[in-house]
């Protein structure tokens, strides 16, 4: 199978990904969709390294891998924190600085 | 194709390469040795975190962060002193890192804003005492909700979240790397590296946890949006180029890089690089606040406890536009002609948008952090000039705005009421009859964001404008006057207010800082005064200090 197929289906990953961070309001799914994201992310680099024929893609999704690990560990901190001050994981509810 | 990719992980059986001909890495410890001080200085706060009682910690982590950011300073300027910042210049850790002019520069104007936010963050005379213990502007515990019984029960035990130290230190590590990253891998790794601290900081307000924890969903989530682009875009420029150092993929683009049938095939389409390098540059302007990627700066910065703000504003500024100089310097030159016209767009929009903007803000946090983002449109002026007088102009002005900019914020955190900060502007004013000296010191810092000769500011814009026209970008200078004007006057509308109306009754008193906080505004006014009176020693460094290595 030809490998562009593997790029274009990254490129939708990721625009699904973009496209649910921007309408999503729930905080937790906006950050699985920017997970999506990274993971579209893993599959354009691995098909790359697979055009190229070298590894270098290949290590980089090994990064991004814990890279995205560390981003979940800070990330539902951060959103645990908001949740049990507010009852809700809302993004439209953070809103106190609005003028 | 299948044969050679095949070939990468498995072996004929007779023509095994035997596991010890794989060649060792090889790290030049010495030239690294500024980001692994500031790491292992890090890791030991780590440690003080884990093992020290409560009561010592305080004192350990604040020894740990000045000895760990002094220590790399020195570093620093020995590798300066010994030429690496001109011709011994280098590329250490197997091409990951650059160890250039730029590159000291930016890392050490980094660490030394790091450690003059180190002593706002260990400021403890600002807050009234709790329960007879002084308290600095960090939650007790960050895990608790605000108001509840659990954190009564915190503060009236005492605690207090010394982990700040380690996340800045951390955060600055992070910062190091970044505008000394030589391939693509390294930058989005240091990007990660110094964001997640910034994150976890901006949720631990002492006061204000609610604000506080709204801003740090908001920079989390759209900065981590941003690095998911960041990232795409480093996918698109690996797959045109196959290859993530910056100069292989500067070798591709101009067309010198020895062909193979697959870059032949990739790079017959321009559209993996030109999409690839828009999205990269794309999650620097998120990081540097240029409109349109600015929304989340006046919310963030306003939330943040002060002393936070005042180091992101500054060090993550410095950063962001170090990485940003080296990618369209390093890498994308050979295709100036596409990105320059959109530059051009981004830094009218951001000076005119920011200065404007700006205008009609009551906050004084949210002040700042529109004028940093009509700053970082003057800052774009002298990256578009693509010229070493671009980067020396682009290099004086993040030194001289960044201590502007903790200077100004430490300020903010002294001008207090039953509240906490009082950062209503209309709280402030005749802030200049009841405490002269304070707003004295304020009046300096926003003379300097104006442009007012004789303070730092000037020069930085006038280096700045200089450079980006003679780089050809006339109508940008003049746009970028009119919008300094523009910005001039909101700066001069907080002295009028400070010092020409008559003082609230009732309103916000000048809490009396210890030597920490006032060795912090001192240094800001101090390097403000220097770099405006007697600019020329640290152009000329900069001048020095503007040759990328490749």
């Amino acid at each position: 199978m030809n490998p562009i197929n593997y790029l274009y289906l990254s490129a939708l990953l990721f625009t699904i990904g973009g496209a649910g961070v921007l309408v999503r309001r729930n905080a937790i799914i906006v950050f699985m969709c920017v997970e999506l994201m990274l993971n579209a992310c893993n599959l354009a680099f691995v098909t790359f390294a697979r055009l190229h024929g070298n590894l270098d893609g290949q290590i980089i999704a090994f990064f991004t891998m814990v890279v995205a690990a560390a981003e979940v560990v800070v990330g539902l901190a951060i959103i645990v924190t908001f949740f049990r001050s507010r009852h809700s994981a809302s993004v439209d509810d953070a809103s106190l600085m609005k003028l | 194709m299948t044969g050679t990719i095949h070939s990468l992980w498995t072996t004929a059986a007779d023509s095994a390469t035997p596991l010890d001909k794989i060649p060792t890495p090889k790290i030049e410890y010495a030239q690294l040795s500024p980001v692994l001080i500031v790491f292992g200085a890090a890791v030991l706060g780590i440690l003080v975190e884990a093992l020290l009682p409560r009561r010592s910690r305080y004192i350990a982590q604040l020894g740990v962060s000045v000895t760990g950011l002094a220590a790399a300073f020195a570093a620093i300027v020995a590798l300066a002193a010994d030429g690496y910042a001109s011709a011994k210049s280098h590329i250490a850790a197997m091409g990951a890192v650059a160890v250039d002019g730029p590159a000291l520069f930016l890392q050490g104007t980094i660490v030394l804003v790091a450690l003059v936010a180190a002593f706002t963050f260990a400021e403890r005379r600002l807050d009234p005492l709790a329960h007879g213990r002084r308290v600095d502007s960090f939650a007790a515990q960050g895990s608790t909700v605000p108001g509840s019984e659990q954190e009564k029960r915190a503060v009236r035990a005492g605690f207090t979240t010394t982990e700040v130290f380690p996340l800045l230190l951390f955060a600055v590590g992070g910062m190091m790397i970044f505008p000394a990253a030589n391939d693509l891998l390294t930058l989005f790794v240091s990007l990660e590296v110094f964001s997640l601290p910034l994150y976890l900081l901006c949720a631990l307000a002492r006061r204000h946890r609610l604000l506080s924890q709204e801003a740090a969903v908001k920079y989390f989530l759209l900065g981590a949006f941003s690095s998911a682009i960041l990232l795409f875009g480093v996918a698109l420029l690996y797959g045109y180029a196959g290859t993530i150092s910056y100069g292989g993929i500067a070798d591709v683009i101009s067309g010198t890089a020895k062909m193979t049938p697959a870059l032949a095939n990739t790079t017959a389409n321009d559209s993996l690089l030109l999409i690839g390098g828009a999205m990269v540059v794309v999650g620097l302007l998120f990081k540097v606040a240029a409109v349109p990627f600015h929304m989340w700066t006046p919310d963030v910065y306003q939330g943040a406890p002060t002393p936070v703000t005042g180091f992101m504003a500054a060090a993550t500024k410095v950063a962001a536009f170090g990485a940003l100089l080296r990618l369209l310097y390093v890498v994308l030159p050979g295709i100036r002609w596409d990105w320059r016209p959109v530059m051009w767009g981004v830094a009218i929009a951001t000076m005119v948008i920011g200065a404007i903007i700006a205008v009609t803000q009551t906050d004084v946090k949210r002040l700042l952090a529109y004028s940093s983002i009509a700053h970082a449109g003057f800052i774009l002026a002298g990256v578009i000039a693509l010229s070493p007088d671009g980067v020396s102009s682009v290099l004086f002005y993040l030194a001289a705005y960044s201590f502007v900019t903790l200077g100004a914020f430490a300020v903010v955190t002294l001008v207090r009421d039953a509240g906490g900060e009082a950062t209503h502007l209309s709280r402030w004013a005749g802030l200049g009859r009841r405490s002269p000296l304070v707003a004295a010191v304020f009046a300096v810092f926003l003379l300097a964001f104006a442009g007012i000769p004789l303070t730092s500011g000037f020069a930085g814009k006038f280096a700045v404008f200089k450079a980006a026209a003679q780089g050809g970008a006339v109508p940008l200078v003049i746009i970028g006057v009119i919008s300094s004007a523009i910005a001039a006057f909101f700066y001069i509308r907080v002295i009028v207010l400070m010092f020409f109306s008559e003082p609230q009754p009732g309103g916000p008193s000048v809490a009396v800082p210890s030597a920490l906080t006032s060795t912090a505004i001192a240094a800001g006014v101090a390097v403000t005064l220097a770099l405006g009176v007697a600019p020329q020693y640290f152009l000329d460094l900069a001048g020095k200090a503007s040759v990328f290595v490749r």
